[in-house]
């Protein structure tokens, strides 16, 4: 370990050998969060599919919705990740750890969703036993379990030297068992030149094969919708869309994080304005690229609109007016006026356009998923209202709220078991003329 | 070849006698419906009630149909292809189809595999009245789209469901484009009433958290019977035959299908979309009721559920 390495390892200890009261306190606030989303999930279990706001008609609701919403952010680690190693971009070391956190843990949360929507939990080990490969479905389960591998290991490889560096540093006041674990998670992992030569190559190839697998993974999913023949659905348009606007969403939630921790880890010295303005031109450029997608998706619809088209537009404007307002021209224009004129470029107006986009993407899942179940081939002829406008209940909302407690929960453990910051490599400030701006 | 000839003659005649036969239950009454009471003692005569709510005493062994296993219930039967011609001239919305279907299959109420909607194409062309099967497509999507194999075409054409197979994940009604798959979202007391063993073409008894349709009673043609919804029906809208043999009928007209699809003009629904349904249409020209006369006799919530379409609004129904 380099002395440097020791310097700054001595600076993050304190993060993860204590817990404050705030930490605790935030830590039951989560746990809270999470047991009222189990109750939920008990009760759906147990009283069946009918506790929740999805009928006949709007088959799929929120959970769908978050489905989607959390394996775009995945996408934060995935691509941004791995496209800024790749290319040996050098401000990205204090962010990239967050990075393929990110990526990772709303891997684990995102299928969750896809669960909540199977009538028979029971039967899920069919998807293996009697798997078609004809079913998008299929191709989803497989691909997205070849994502969650793949970024596995690649986060494992990009934390390898700090776990040896935390077996290391032995002034580290943690229980036994802690230290062992470090021990055992190193691999034998000592530095030596040709393990770091093994390492380097080893995390280039992970590099690309998780961004390839993570274009496929987010392709196969739009698929699932856009294969078939559902007004508003099926369109050629929506794989590069759903990967635009997952990496999009990606950007806006890694630029949350680093707000966030660098409040509450005082990181002020590591993450600087520097970062937030790359991260957020990142996000400006995606931005005009799903404003760019998703207009051409809605002129090609209105233009020559075919009768149901029509009728879904007309939903579009109608019932669903501040929600598409807010997604797909607040979401696209707020990032391209904030971080596009250098003067409103500032740490709270770019965290503060980030929560904006984040809101605005969710609903844009939220509008490609629900007005077209509602707006089918055959009109909706129902006298109940629950059946042919989709209302989400009390227990989609708790699953929804415990899905983003835990994606904070795992965030705030795994800042407790290695630093959000990663050390090894990263022990002098960037020089300007590395910075993108 | 001669032979050949022969039986196909002698199967479309043995068709033909099985299709009188069913018109012959069918004027009794309809048949085959909701046990009404067991006689005790005997367990050999049962009451049932009849589709025009008449109770009529039968022979036990009469009201239970064999239900074949799963494995079978995937093999079509042979040398068959099932079609349906719902004639829309003659439907007046009287739902008889929609009740049969549901005792049949054991469902409740808020589950329709036969669904009547009132449609109007745009403002200035007629409305009408269209009972929706499902549509048994030769390229069914549904099919395509399952994960499992848990929805299957059968070399008769017919679209079946596994229930014990089905995940529930609802893949399968999204591709529908017809929204004529339905789903158990809770466990329905009805699913109770039927204690024979689940068997795929009776899609009965109902299990939660699946996905369920209209089977075209595989269980009823198997024993030379036509559907429930085509007996059940006052008006006869509704047939049902075989394509190979080129025959078709409601239990009380028998008509060659092509020359009925030929003379009357008949079409699939929403052709355009590709999925080759084999469910035709019979365009509602020269009707026997007004529109509006299936708006008499409906229960509240029914009746609701019309009021909302640009006929009924501008009519003022």
């Amino acid at each position: 370990m380099e002395n440097s390495e020791k310097t700054m390892l001595k600076e993050f200890a304190p993060q993860i050998e204590r817990t404050g009261i705030q930490g605790y306190a935030w830590i039951a606030f989560l746990l809270a969060v999470i047991g009222l989303g189990v109750y939920a999930f008990i009760q759906q279990v147990t009283k069946g599919h009918v506790v929740t706001g999805m009928r006949d008609n709007v088959v799929w609701g929120i959970y769908i919705v978050n489905f989607i919403f959390f394996m775009g952010v995945s996408y934060a680690g995935a691509l941004i990740s791995g496209t800024l190693h790749l290319f040996k971009t050098a401000w990205r070391k204090p962010i990239i750890r967050m990075a393929e956190f990110i990526t990772v843990i709303s891997l684990l949360i995102g299928p969750g969703y896809i669960l909540l929507c199977i009538g028979r939990l029971d039967k899920l080990h069919y998807l293996v036993l009697h798997g078609r490969i004809q079913s998008p479905i299929t191709w989803d389960v497989i691909a997205i379990s070849t994502d969650i591998f793949g970024c596995f290991i690649f986060l494992y490889l990009a934390i390898l030297r700090d776990i040896a560096n935390m077996r290391d540093f032995e002034e580290l006041q943690l229980p036994k068992w802690r230290k062992k674990l470090y021990k055992i998670m190193s691999l034998g992992y000592t530095g030596t030149e040709e393990q770091k030569k093994r390492l380097e190559r080893a995390t280039d190839i992970m590099a690309t094969m998780v961004i390839a697998i993570a274009i496929i993974v987010y392709s196969v999913l739009a698929w699932i919708f856009s294969v078939t023949l559902q007004p508003g659905w099926h369109s050629t348009i929506f794989g590069p869309y759903f990967v635009i606007a997952a990496v999009y969403s990606g950007s806006a939630v890694l630029i949350l994080a680093m707000w966030f921790f660098r409040k509450v880890y005082h990181l002020e010295q590591y993450i600087t304005k520097k970062h937030f303005v790359s991260v957020g031109l990142i996000m400006l450029v995606l931005a005009a690229f799903f404003g760019y997608f998703t207009f051409s998706d809605y002129l090609t619809k209105w233009y020559g609109s075919e009768k149901n088209d029509e009728l879904l537009i007309q939903l579009l404007f109608k019932e669903f007016y501040w929600p598409f307002i807010i997604s797909n021209y607040i979401g696209v224009l707020l990032p391209l006026i904030v971080v596009g004129i250098a003067k409103f470029r500032t740490i709270p107006n770019i965290t503060l356009t980030a929560v904006v986009v984040i809101v605005a993407l969710w609903l844009n899942r939220y509008l490609i998923v629900v007005p077209t179940l509602q707006s089918p081939y055959l009109p909706i002829q129902d006298s109940r209202t629950e059946w042919s406008i989709y209302s989400s209940t009390w227990v989609e909302w708790s699953l929804t709220a415990a899905g983003i407690a835990l994606f904070c929960l795992l965030f705030t453990l795994a800042s407790k078991f290695i630093p959000i910051v990663s050390i090894a490599g990263n022990t002098q400030e960037a020089k300007p003329e590395d910075v993108l701006v | 070849m001669e032979e050949e000839q022969n039986n196909k003659k002698n199967s479309r005649r043995q068709f033909l006698k099985k299709g009188l036969l069913a018109g012959a239950v069918a004027a009794a009454g309809g048949g085959l419906l909701q046990a009404y009471s067991e006689t005790p003692g005997s367990g050999e005569k049962v009451k049932v009630m009849t589709t025009n709510g008449e109770i009529m005493e039968v022979d036990k062994a009469m009201l239970k149909l064999p239900r074949v296993s799963i494995e079978e219930s995937h093999q079509g039967i042979p040398g068959k292809k099932f079609v349906m011609v719902i004639d829309l001239a003659k439907c007046k919305n009287a739902r008889k189809c929609v009740q049969a279907c549901q005792r049949a299959h054991h469902l409740p109420k808020s589950q329709e595999f036969m669904k009547v909607y009132l449609l109007q194409d745009s403002e200035k062309t007629s409305p009408y009245w269209f009972p929706k099967p499902c549509f048994h497509c030769d390229n069914p999507l549904c099919v395509s789209v399952c994960p499992v194999g848990a929805t299957f075409k059968r070399s008769d054409g017919i679209v079946l469901i596994d229930n014990n197979r089905c995940i529930g994940c609802k893949f399968c009604m999204t591709g529908c484009p017809y929204s004529t798959r339905v789903f158990a979202w809770k466990h329905y007391s009805e699913y109770d009433e039927d204690k024979e063993p689940y068997s795929p073409e009776a899609s009965s008894p109902g299990k939660e958290g699946t996905v369920s349709k209209c089977d075209f009673c595989p269980d009823l043609i198997r024993v030379g019977k036509v559907p429930y919804c085509v007996s059940a029906c006052p008006m006869g809208v509704i047939y049902f035959g075989d394509v190979d043999e080129d025959t078709v009928t409601n239990g009380t007209e028998t008509f060659q299908f092509s020359e009925l699809i030929r003379d009357r003009a008949g079409y699939r629904y929403l052709e355009v979309l590709g999925t080759r349904p084999c469910v035709y249409y019979l365009p509602p020209v020269e009707r026997q009721f007004p529109v509006d006369r299936g708006f008499n006799d409906l229960d509240e919530s029914v009746k609701n559920r019309y009021l909302n379409t640009p006929y009924a609004k501008k009519h003022k129904l």
